[in-house]
Protein backbone atom coordinates (compact mmCIF):
# COMPACT_ATOMS: atom_id res chain seq x y z
CA UNK A 1 0.00 0.00 0.00
CA UNK A 2 1.60 3.27 -1.14
CA UNK A 3 -1.28 5.45 0.75
CA UNK A 4 -0.45 5.81 4.79
CA UNK A 5 -3.12 7.63 6.59
CA UNK A 6 -1.64 10.80 7.33
CA UNK A 7 -0.89 10.78 11.03
CA UNK A 8 -1.20 13.54 13.81
CA UNK A 9 -0.86 16.56 11.71
CA UNK A 10 -2.72 19.94 14.03
CA UNK A 11 -2.49 23.62 12.91
CA UNK A 12 1.01 24.70 14.36
CA UNK A 13 3.27 27.95 13.27
CA UNK A 14 6.11 27.67 10.77
CA UNK A 15 8.23 30.68 9.97
CA UNK A 16 8.86 31.62 6.32
CA UNK A 17 12.70 31.13 6.10
CA UNK A 18 13.75 32.14 2.34
CA UNK A 19 11.53 33.68 -0.98
CA UNK A 20 13.12 33.17 -3.78
CA UNK A 21 10.97 34.11 -7.38
CA UNK A 22 10.83 31.40 -9.82
CA UNK A 23 8.58 32.59 -12.72
CA UNK A 24 6.82 36.34 -13.00
CA UNK A 25 4.05 34.94 -11.09
CA UNK A 26 5.26 31.95 -8.82
CA UNK A 27 7.82 31.76 -6.07
CA UNK A 28 8.90 29.57 -3.45
CA UNK A 29 8.55 29.84 0.11
CA UNK A 30 10.12 27.55 2.58
CA UNK A 31 9.39 27.21 5.90
CA UNK A 32 10.38 25.88 9.29
CA UNK A 33 7.73 24.11 11.12
CA UNK A 34 7.62 24.46 15.05
CA UNK A 35 7.66 20.92 15.20
CA UNK A 36 9.37 19.25 11.63
CA UNK A 37 7.39 16.69 9.88
CA UNK A 38 8.35 14.19 7.37
CA UNK A 39 6.54 13.90 4.61
CA UNK A 40 5.96 11.92 1.14
CA UNK A 41 6.46 13.56 -2.55
CA UNK A 42 2.96 14.59 -3.62
CA UNK A 43 1.62 15.54 -0.30
CA UNK A 44 0.19 18.93 0.52
CA UNK A 45 -0.40 21.29 3.65
CA UNK A 46 -3.00 23.75 4.77
CA UNK A 47 -2.13 27.35 5.59
CA UNK A 48 -4.40 29.56 7.30
CA UNK A 49 -4.13 33.28 7.30
CA UNK A 50 -5.95 34.88 10.18
CA UNK A 51 -7.33 38.95 10.02
CA UNK A 52 -7.37 40.87 12.96
CA UNK A 53 -10.87 40.33 13.22
CA UNK A 54 -10.49 36.30 13.78
CA UNK A 55 -11.81 36.28 10.09
CA UNK A 56 -9.95 33.30 8.42
CA UNK A 57 -8.89 32.00 4.92
CA UNK A 58 -7.43 28.62 4.39
CA UNK A 59 -6.11 27.25 1.41
CA UNK A 60 -4.38 24.19 0.20
CA UNK A 61 -0.40 23.65 -1.03
CA UNK A 62 1.14 21.08 -2.45
CA UNK A 63 5.11 20.73 -1.04
CA UNK A 64 7.62 21.05 -3.70
CA UNK A 65 10.51 19.67 -1.65
CA UNK A 66 11.57 15.94 -1.75
CA UNK A 67 11.08 14.18 1.39
CA UNK A 68 13.68 15.42 4.00
CA UNK A 69 14.73 18.37 2.27
CA UNK A 70 12.30 21.07 4.29
CA UNK A 71 8.62 22.21 3.11
CA UNK A 72 9.19 24.21 -0.03
CA UNK A 73 6.11 25.52 -1.21
CA UNK A 74 5.55 27.48 -4.89
CA UNK A 75 2.52 29.63 -4.74
CA UNK A 76 1.26 31.41 -8.43
CA UNK A 77 -0.28 34.68 -7.71
CA UNK A 78 -3.92 34.61 -8.87
CA UNK A 79 -4.38 38.67 -9.09
CA UNK A 80 -7.95 38.29 -7.85
CA UNK A 81 -7.41 35.87 -5.67
CA UNK A 82 -7.32 36.03 -1.99
CA UNK A 83 -4.45 34.17 -0.13
CA UNK A 84 -1.90 34.35 -2.86
CA UNK A 85 -1.76 37.73 -3.06
CA UNK A 86 -0.89 37.80 0.19
CA UNK A 87 2.07 35.32 -0.20
CA UNK A 88 3.32 37.38 -2.97
CA UNK A 89 2.75 40.60 -1.81
CA UNK A 90 3.02 40.65 1.80
CA UNK A 91 4.66 38.14 3.26
CA UNK A 92 8.22 38.24 4.24
CA UNK A 93 11.11 35.86 5.67
CA UNK A 94 10.64 35.74 9.26
CA UNK A 95 6.54 35.72 9.26
CA UNK A 96 4.71 33.51 10.80
CA UNK A 97 2.34 31.39 9.06
CA UNK A 98 -0.13 28.38 10.66
CA UNK A 99 0.21 25.52 8.60
CA UNK A 100 -1.12 22.09 8.93
CA UNK A 101 0.07 18.64 7.58
CA UNK A 102 1.53 16.61 5.92
CA UNK A 103 -2.45 15.83 4.04
CA UNK A 104 -3.08 13.61 1.17
CA UNK A 105 -2.52 10.28 1.06
CA UNK A 106 -3.60 9.18 -2.17
CA UNK A 107 -1.39 11.29 -4.85
CA UNK A 108 2.00 10.38 -3.71
CA UNK A 109 4.45 8.60 -5.14
CA UNK A 110 6.99 6.52 -3.56
CA UNK A 111 10.09 4.51 -4.64
CA UNK A 112 8.59 1.26 -3.33
CA UNK A 113 5.23 2.29 -6.03
CA UNK A 114 8.03 1.31 -9.16
CA UNK A 115 7.28 2.57 -12.27
CA UNK A 116 7.76 3.51 -15.25
CA UNK A 117 5.91 6.53 -14.49
CA UNK A 118 4.10 9.48 -16.03
CA UNK A 119 3.63 12.90 -14.74
CA UNK A 120 1.30 15.45 -16.06
CA UNK A 121 1.41 18.85 -14.82
CA UNK A 122 -0.48 22.05 -16.21
CA UNK A 123 1.27 25.17 -14.30
CA UNK A 124 1.79 25.26 -10.87
CA UNK A 125 0.25 21.61 -10.99
CA UNK A 126 3.99 20.57 -11.46
CA UNK A 127 4.49 21.21 -7.66
CA UNK A 128 4.23 17.87 -6.26
CA UNK A 129 5.48 16.17 -9.76
CA UNK A 130 8.65 17.97 -8.80
CA UNK A 131 8.77 16.42 -5.10
CA UNK A 132 8.58 13.26 -7.24
CA UNK A 133 11.01 13.91 -9.51
CA UNK A 134 13.64 15.28 -6.58
CA UNK A 135 12.59 12.65 -4.40
CA UNK A 136 13.27 10.15 -7.54
CA UNK A 137 16.87 12.21 -7.76
CA UNK A 138 17.74 12.09 -3.95
CA UNK A 139 17.04 7.89 -3.85
CA UNK A 140 18.97 7.62 -7.00
CA UNK A 141 16.51 5.03 -8.59
CA UNK A 142 16.48 4.29 -11.99
CA UNK A 143 12.66 4.19 -12.18
CA UNK A 144 11.68 5.29 -15.71
CA UNK A 145 9.76 8.63 -15.38
CA UNK A 146 8.30 11.37 -18.40
CA UNK A 147 7.07 14.84 -17.30
CA UNK A 148 4.71 16.21 -20.23
CA UNK A 149 4.85 20.09 -18.26
CA UNK A 150 2.19 22.36 -19.80
CA UNK A 151 2.83 26.23 -19.30
CA UNK A 152 1.74 29.31 -21.16
CA UNK A 153 5.19 30.69 -22.21
CA UNK A 154 8.52 29.59 -21.83
CA UNK A 155 9.11 32.25 -19.01
CA UNK A 156 6.29 30.83 -16.97
CA UNK A 157 8.00 26.90 -16.93
CA UNK A 158 7.92 26.39 -13.10
CA UNK A 159 11.62 25.32 -12.09
CA UNK A 160 12.99 25.17 -15.62
CA UNK A 161 16.52 25.38 -15.07
CA UNK A 162 16.25 22.81 -13.01
CA UNK A 163 14.07 20.24 -15.28
CA UNK A 164 16.15 20.49 -18.22
CA UNK A 165 19.45 19.53 -15.98
CA UNK A 166 17.66 16.33 -14.71
CA UNK A 167 16.88 16.12 -18.37
CA UNK A 168 20.20 16.44 -19.12
CA UNK A 169 21.05 13.43 -17.18
CA UNK A 170 19.94 10.96 -19.21
CA UNK A 171 19.22 8.97 -16.47
CA UNK A 172 15.75 7.89 -17.58
CA UNK A 173 13.87 11.12 -16.99
CA UNK A 174 12.26 12.02 -20.49
CA UNK A 175 11.33 16.03 -20.13
CA UNK A 176 8.51 17.22 -22.35
CA UNK A 177 7.28 20.85 -22.18
CA UNK A 178 4.42 21.76 -23.95
CA UNK A 179 3.81 26.21 -24.51
CA UNK A 180 0.09 26.82 -25.22
CA UNK A 181 0.86 30.40 -26.18
CA UNK A 182 5.09 30.25 -27.30
CA UNK A 183 6.48 28.25 -30.24
CA UNK A 184 8.10 25.42 -28.86
CA UNK A 185 11.95 25.96 -27.67
CA UNK A 186 13.32 22.47 -27.52
CA UNK A 187 13.13 19.53 -30.64
CA UNK A 188 11.26 16.99 -27.92
CA UNK A 189 9.27 19.98 -26.79
CA UNK A 190 5.55 20.81 -28.20
CA UNK A 191 3.51 24.08 -28.82
CA UNK A 192 -0.19 23.26 -28.38
CA UNK A 193 -2.87 21.55 -25.42
CA UNK A 194 -2.22 18.29 -23.99
CA UNK A 195 -4.15 15.83 -26.22
CA UNK A 196 -4.42 12.14 -26.52
CA UNK A 197 -1.13 12.01 -29.63
CA UNK A 198 1.42 13.60 -27.15
CA UNK A 199 0.45 11.44 -24.23
CA UNK A 200 0.64 8.00 -26.79
CA UNK A 201 3.95 9.73 -27.68
CA UNK A 202 4.98 10.50 -24.13
CA UNK A 203 4.39 6.48 -23.54
CA UNK A 204 6.55 5.56 -26.24
CA UNK A 205 9.49 7.21 -24.48
CA UNK A 206 8.97 5.09 -21.77
CA UNK A 207 10.90 1.73 -21.87
CA UNK A 208 7.66 -0.30 -20.97
CA UNK A 209 3.54 0.88 -20.67
CA UNK A 210 3.25 3.00 -17.53
CA UNK A 211 2.55 1.42 -13.94
CA UNK A 212 1.04 4.40 -12.42
CA UNK A 213 0.14 8.07 -14.19
CA UNK A 214 -0.26 11.19 -12.03
CA UNK A 215 -1.86 14.23 -13.45
CA UNK A 216 -2.32 17.48 -11.43
CA UNK A 217 -3.49 21.39 -11.95
CA UNK A 218 -6.52 23.42 -12.58
CA UNK A 219 -9.48 21.46 -12.26
CA UNK A 220 -9.72 22.09 -16.81
CA UNK A 221 -6.26 20.87 -17.43
CA UNK A 222 -6.81 17.68 -15.40
CA UNK A 223 -10.11 16.62 -17.29
CA UNK A 224 -8.38 17.11 -20.14
CA UNK A 225 -5.10 15.68 -19.26
CA UNK A 226 -6.50 12.51 -17.94
CA UNK A 227 -9.00 12.19 -21.05
CA UNK A 228 -5.78 12.38 -22.62
CA UNK A 229 -4.29 9.69 -21.19
CA UNK A 230 -6.97 7.17 -21.62
CA UNK A 231 -7.46 8.01 -25.22
CA UNK A 232 -3.45 7.16 -25.29
CA UNK A 233 -4.50 4.07 -23.78
CA UNK A 234 -3.87 4.17 -20.63
CA UNK A 235 -6.01 2.43 -18.23
CA UNK A 236 -7.86 4.53 -16.13
CA UNK A 237 -7.01 3.02 -12.61
CA UNK A 238 -3.87 4.02 -13.13
CA UNK A 239 -4.07 7.65 -13.20
CA UNK A 240 -4.28 9.48 -10.25
CA UNK A 241 -5.43 13.25 -10.18
CA UNK A 242 -5.10 15.82 -8.30
CA UNK A 243 -7.53 18.83 -9.06
CA UNK A 244 -6.08 22.61 -7.82
CA UNK A 245 -10.04 23.97 -8.18
CA UNK A 246 -11.01 26.55 -10.11
CA UNK B 1 -3.00 34.00 16.04
CA UNK B 2 -3.37 37.22 14.06
CA UNK B 3 -1.40 37.35 10.43
CA UNK B 4 0.94 39.57 10.31
CA UNK B 5 -0.88 42.20 7.00
CA UNK B 6 -3.65 40.22 6.39
CA UNK B 7 -6.64 42.28 5.59
CA UNK B 8 -9.15 40.48 3.78
CA UNK B 9 -11.91 42.48 1.77
CA UNK B 10 -13.41 38.85 1.28
CA UNK B 11 -16.47 38.24 4.22
CA UNK B 12 -18.99 36.40 4.31
CA UNK B 13 -22.38 38.86 3.87
CA UNK B 14 -23.05 39.12 7.97
CA UNK B 15 -26.66 37.35 7.03
CA UNK B 16 -25.07 34.39 5.98
CA UNK B 17 -22.18 33.83 8.36
CA UNK B 18 -24.02 31.49 10.40
CA UNK B 19 -24.52 28.77 7.98
CA UNK B 20 -20.60 28.89 7.06
CA UNK B 21 -19.18 25.97 8.76
CA UNK B 22 -15.40 26.73 10.80
CA UNK B 23 -12.76 27.08 7.84
CA UNK B 24 -14.89 27.17 4.93
CA UNK B 25 -15.05 30.31 2.30
CA UNK B 26 -18.51 31.09 0.06
CA UNK B 27 -18.15 29.90 -3.34
CA UNK B 28 -20.24 30.57 -5.90
CA UNK B 29 -19.09 28.53 -8.33
CA UNK B 30 -18.86 24.75 -8.24
CA UNK B 31 -15.43 23.34 -8.05
CA UNK B 32 -15.20 19.22 -9.37
CA UNK B 33 -12.75 16.94 -6.90
CA UNK B 34 -11.71 13.44 -7.52
CA UNK B 35 -8.96 11.42 -7.14
CA UNK B 36 -9.15 10.03 -10.92
CA UNK B 37 -10.25 10.79 -13.93
CA UNK B 38 -13.93 10.96 -14.81
CA UNK B 39 -15.71 8.09 -15.87
CA UNK B 40 -18.53 7.95 -18.24
CA UNK B 41 -21.39 5.49 -17.31
CA UNK B 42 -24.21 5.62 -19.55
CA UNK B 43 -27.47 5.05 -18.36
CA UNK B 44 -28.27 1.50 -20.43
CA UNK B 45 -25.36 0.18 -18.58
CA UNK B 46 -25.97 1.99 -15.20
CA UNK B 47 -27.36 0.00 -11.68
CA UNK B 48 -27.83 0.66 -8.58
CA UNK B 49 -27.55 -2.64 -5.88
CA UNK B 50 -28.47 -2.45 -2.28
CA UNK B 51 -26.58 -4.98 -0.36
CA UNK B 52 -26.30 -6.58 2.90
CA UNK B 53 -22.09 -7.56 3.22
CA UNK B 54 -21.41 -9.33 0.11
CA UNK B 55 -24.76 -10.24 -0.41
CA UNK B 56 -27.19 -8.00 -3.38
CA UNK B 57 -30.62 -7.43 -1.68
CA UNK B 58 -31.90 -5.58 -5.00
CA UNK B 59 -30.73 -4.31 -8.05
CA UNK B 60 -32.15 -1.59 -9.93
CA UNK B 61 -31.53 -0.82 -14.02
CA UNK B 62 -31.85 3.23 -15.04
CA UNK B 63 -35.29 2.99 -16.10
CA UNK B 64 -36.34 1.46 -12.72
CA UNK B 65 -34.86 3.41 -10.47
CA UNK B 66 -36.19 6.15 -12.36
CA UNK B 67 -39.34 5.48 -11.57
CA UNK B 68 -39.44 5.36 -7.99
CA UNK B 69 -41.12 8.02 -6.08
CA UNK B 70 -38.48 11.32 -7.02
CA UNK B 71 -37.70 14.30 -3.74
CA UNK B 72 -36.09 17.69 -4.04
CA UNK B 73 -33.66 18.63 -2.04
CA UNK B 74 -31.82 22.34 -1.86
CA UNK B 75 -29.30 22.24 1.01
CA UNK B 76 -25.93 23.69 1.25
CA UNK B 77 -22.96 21.91 0.24
CA UNK B 78 -19.31 22.02 2.18
CA UNK B 79 -16.03 20.54 0.61
CA UNK B 80 -13.01 19.30 2.68
CA UNK B 81 -11.05 22.24 0.76
CA UNK B 82 -12.86 24.55 1.98
CA UNK B 83 -15.31 26.03 -0.19
CA UNK B 84 -19.20 26.07 0.86
CA UNK B 85 -21.92 26.92 -1.56
CA UNK B 86 -25.72 27.63 -0.70
CA UNK B 87 -28.99 26.21 -2.25
CA UNK B 88 -27.66 23.75 -4.48
CA UNK B 89 -31.03 22.16 -5.60
CA UNK B 90 -31.05 18.39 -6.41
CA UNK B 91 -33.53 16.18 -7.43
CA UNK B 92 -33.61 12.10 -6.96
CA UNK B 93 -34.46 9.36 -4.90
CA UNK B 94 -34.38 9.54 -0.97
CA UNK B 95 -32.73 6.61 0.84
CA UNK B 96 -35.80 5.77 2.89
CA UNK B 97 -37.73 4.94 -0.57
CA UNK B 98 -35.45 3.03 -2.11
CA UNK B 99 -35.27 0.80 0.93
CA UNK B 100 -39.20 0.79 1.13
CA UNK B 101 -38.98 -0.31 -2.81
CA UNK B 102 -36.54 -3.02 -1.55
CA UNK B 103 -39.33 -3.56 1.16
CA UNK B 104 -36.51 -3.70 4.61
CA UNK B 105 -35.42 -1.98 7.00
CA UNK B 106 -31.59 -1.17 7.55
CA UNK B 107 -30.53 -4.28 8.32
CA UNK B 108 -27.15 -2.73 10.16
CA UNK B 109 -25.46 0.51 11.33
CA UNK B 110 -22.96 1.61 8.79
CA UNK B 111 -23.22 1.66 5.65
CA UNK B 112 -20.80 2.37 2.43
CA UNK B 113 -21.55 3.71 -0.24
CA UNK B 114 -19.97 2.05 -3.38
CA UNK B 115 -19.17 4.19 -7.15
CA UNK B 116 -18.32 2.91 -10.58
CA UNK B 117 -14.76 3.92 -10.59
CA UNK B 118 -14.29 1.55 -7.64
CA UNK B 119 -14.76 4.92 -4.56
CA UNK B 120 -16.51 4.30 -1.59
CA UNK B 121 -16.62 6.36 1.50
CA UNK B 122 -18.98 4.99 4.68
CA UNK B 123 -21.37 6.85 6.13
CA UNK B 124 -23.69 5.53 9.23
CA UNK B 125 -27.00 4.35 8.48
CA UNK B 126 -28.77 6.91 10.58
CA UNK B 127 -26.89 9.67 8.62
CA UNK B 128 -29.02 8.68 5.28
CA UNK B 129 -32.54 7.94 6.49
CA UNK B 130 -35.64 10.19 8.06
CA UNK B 131 -34.89 12.59 5.35
CA UNK B 132 -31.38 12.99 5.48
CA UNK B 133 -30.15 12.09 2.17
CA UNK B 134 -30.74 10.73 -1.79
CA UNK B 135 -29.59 9.26 -4.65
CA UNK B 136 -29.77 12.45 -6.53
CA UNK B 137 -30.56 12.78 -10.74
CA UNK B 138 -30.95 15.79 -11.62
CA UNK B 139 -28.96 19.27 -10.37
CA UNK B 140 -31.09 22.25 -11.13
CA UNK B 141 -33.56 20.42 -13.05
CA UNK B 142 -31.03 18.74 -15.42
CA UNK B 143 -29.04 15.49 -15.55
CA UNK B 144 -25.88 15.42 -13.60
CA UNK B 145 -22.86 15.79 -15.61
CA UNK B 146 -20.10 13.01 -15.52
CA UNK B 147 -17.49 15.37 -13.98
CA UNK B 148 -20.27 16.33 -10.80
CA UNK B 149 -21.04 12.96 -10.60
CA UNK B 150 -23.53 11.55 -13.18
CA UNK B 151 -25.73 9.64 -13.83
CA UNK B 152 -26.45 9.10 -10.07
CA UNK B 153 -24.70 10.86 -6.92
CA UNK B 154 -24.97 10.36 -3.24
CA UNK B 155 -26.33 13.16 -1.72
CA UNK B 156 -25.42 13.61 1.91
CA UNK B 157 -25.57 17.45 2.71
CA UNK B 158 -24.73 17.39 6.32
CA UNK B 159 -21.42 16.05 5.98
CA UNK B 160 -18.77 17.07 3.99
CA UNK B 161 -19.07 16.62 0.25
CA UNK B 162 -16.71 14.07 -0.25
CA UNK B 163 -19.52 11.64 1.46
CA UNK B 164 -21.77 12.47 -1.85
CA UNK B 165 -20.09 9.58 -3.17
CA UNK B 166 -19.88 10.44 -7.27
CA UNK B 167 -21.16 8.08 -9.72
CA UNK B 168 -22.65 5.73 -6.90
CA UNK B 169 -23.68 2.15 -7.86
CA UNK B 170 -25.18 0.85 -4.43
CA UNK B 171 -25.01 0.89 -0.63
CA UNK B 172 -23.60 -1.74 1.15
CA UNK B 173 -24.81 -2.26 4.28
CA UNK B 174 -21.53 -3.53 6.92
CA UNK B 175 -21.78 -4.81 10.78
CA UNK B 176 -18.85 -2.31 11.65
CA UNK B 177 -17.88 1.44 10.41
CA UNK B 178 -15.30 0.34 7.37
CA UNK B 179 -13.12 3.65 6.35
CA UNK B 180 -13.81 3.94 2.30
CA UNK B 181 -11.02 4.99 -0.14
CA UNK B 182 -10.84 8.76 1.39
CA UNK B 183 -10.50 8.14 5.09
CA UNK B 184 -7.95 4.82 4.17
CA UNK B 185 -6.30 7.75 3.56
CA UNK B 186 -6.62 9.91 6.03
CA UNK B 187 -9.73 11.63 6.16
CA UNK B 188 -12.16 11.44 8.75
CA UNK B 189 -14.76 8.62 9.49
CA UNK B 190 -17.80 11.26 10.03
CA UNK B 191 -16.87 14.21 8.29
CA UNK B 192 -19.23 17.08 10.21
CA UNK B 193 -18.38 20.18 8.50
CA UNK B 194 -19.67 22.09 11.60
CA UNK B 195 -17.17 20.14 14.08
CA UNK B 196 -14.09 20.54 11.02
CA UNK B 197 -13.86 16.79 10.92
CA UNK B 198 -11.47 16.96 7.96
CA UNK B 199 -8.70 14.70 8.81
CA UNK B 200 -8.50 11.59 11.37
CA UNK B 201 -6.85 13.41 13.46
CA UNK B 202 -9.76 15.65 13.90
CA UNK B 203 -11.99 15.05 16.90
C1 LIG C 1 -4.36 19.79 -2.90
C2 LIG C 1 -4.10 21.17 -3.48
C3 LIG C 1 -2.80 21.57 -3.71
C4 LIG C 1 -2.54 22.84 -4.25
N1 LIG C 1 -1.26 23.19 -4.50
C5 LIG C 1 -0.97 24.41 -5.03
C6 LIG C 1 0.38 24.79 -5.33
O1 LIG C 1 1.32 24.02 -5.13
N2 LIG C 1 0.60 26.02 -5.84
C7 LIG C 1 -0.43 26.89 -6.10
O2 LIG C 1 -0.16 28.02 -6.58
N3 LIG C 1 -1.72 26.56 -5.84
C8 LIG C 1 -2.02 25.33 -5.30
N4 LIG C 1 -3.33 24.99 -5.02
C9 LIG C 1 -4.39 26.00 -5.21
C10 LIG C 1 -4.48 26.86 -3.95
O3 LIG C 1 -5.01 26.07 -2.90
C11 LIG C 1 -5.42 28.06 -4.10
O4 LIG C 1 -6.64 27.62 -4.63
C12 LIG C 1 -4.86 29.12 -4.97
O5 LIG C 1 -3.63 29.61 -4.44
C13 LIG C 1 -5.83 30.28 -5.11
O6 LIG C 1 -6.11 30.82 -3.85
P1 LIG C 1 -6.40 32.37 -3.69
O7 LIG C 1 -6.90 32.56 -2.32
O8 LIG C 1 -5.26 33.19 -4.13
O9 LIG C 1 -7.54 32.59 -4.75
P2 LIG C 1 -9.08 32.49 -4.46
O10 LIG C 1 -9.49 33.67 -3.67
O11 LIG C 1 -9.40 31.17 -3.91
O12 LIG C 1 -9.59 32.61 -5.91
C14 LIG C 1 -9.22 31.65 -6.93
C15 LIG C 1 -9.78 32.17 -8.21
O13 LIG C 1 -11.18 32.01 -8.16
C16 LIG C 1 -11.82 33.25 -8.22
N5 LIG C 1 -12.66 33.40 -7.00
C17 LIG C 1 -12.99 32.43 -6.14
N6 LIG C 1 -13.80 32.86 -5.18
C18 LIG C 1 -13.99 34.15 -5.40
C19 LIG C 1 -14.76 35.15 -4.74
N7 LIG C 1 -15.50 34.89 -3.65
N8 LIG C 1 -14.69 36.39 -5.23
C20 LIG C 1 -13.96 36.64 -6.33
N9 LIG C 1 -13.27 35.73 -6.99
C21 LIG C 1 -13.27 34.50 -6.55
C22 LIG C 1 -10.78 34.30 -8.37
O14 LIG C 1 -11.03 34.87 -9.62
C23 LIG C 1 -9.44 33.63 -8.40
O15 LIG C 1 -8.81 33.81 -9.63
C24 LIG C 1 -3.61 23.72 -4.53
C25 LIG C 1 -4.92 23.30 -4.28
C26 LIG C 1 -5.19 22.04 -3.77
C27 LIG C 1 -6.61 21.63 -3.53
Amino acid sequence: MTAEPSPQSPWQAATITRIQKRTPRVASFWFQPTRPFAHLAGQHVDIRLTAPDGYQARRSYSIASAPGGGIELAIERLDDGEVSPFFHDVAAVGDEIKLRGPLGGHFIWEESDGGPILLVGGGSGVVPLMAMLRHRTLRNTAVPVALIFSARVWDEVIFRDELIGLDDRRDGFDLVLTLTREPARRPSDYSRRVDARMMAQAVERLPKAPRLAYVCGANAFVSAAADALIGAGVPAGLIRTERYGV
Amino acid sequence: MVTRGFFSGRRPPSDTDTRIPPGQYLEQGFPVLSAGPTPRVRTEDWSFTLKRGPRPLKTWNWAEFNALPQSNMTRDIHCVTAWTKFNTPWQGVMIDDILADAGIQPPTAYTLALSFDGYSTNVPTKDLVTGKAMVALLYEGKPITADHGGPARLLVPHLYFWKSAKWVNGLQFTERDEPGFWELRGYHMYGDPWREQRYSSDP
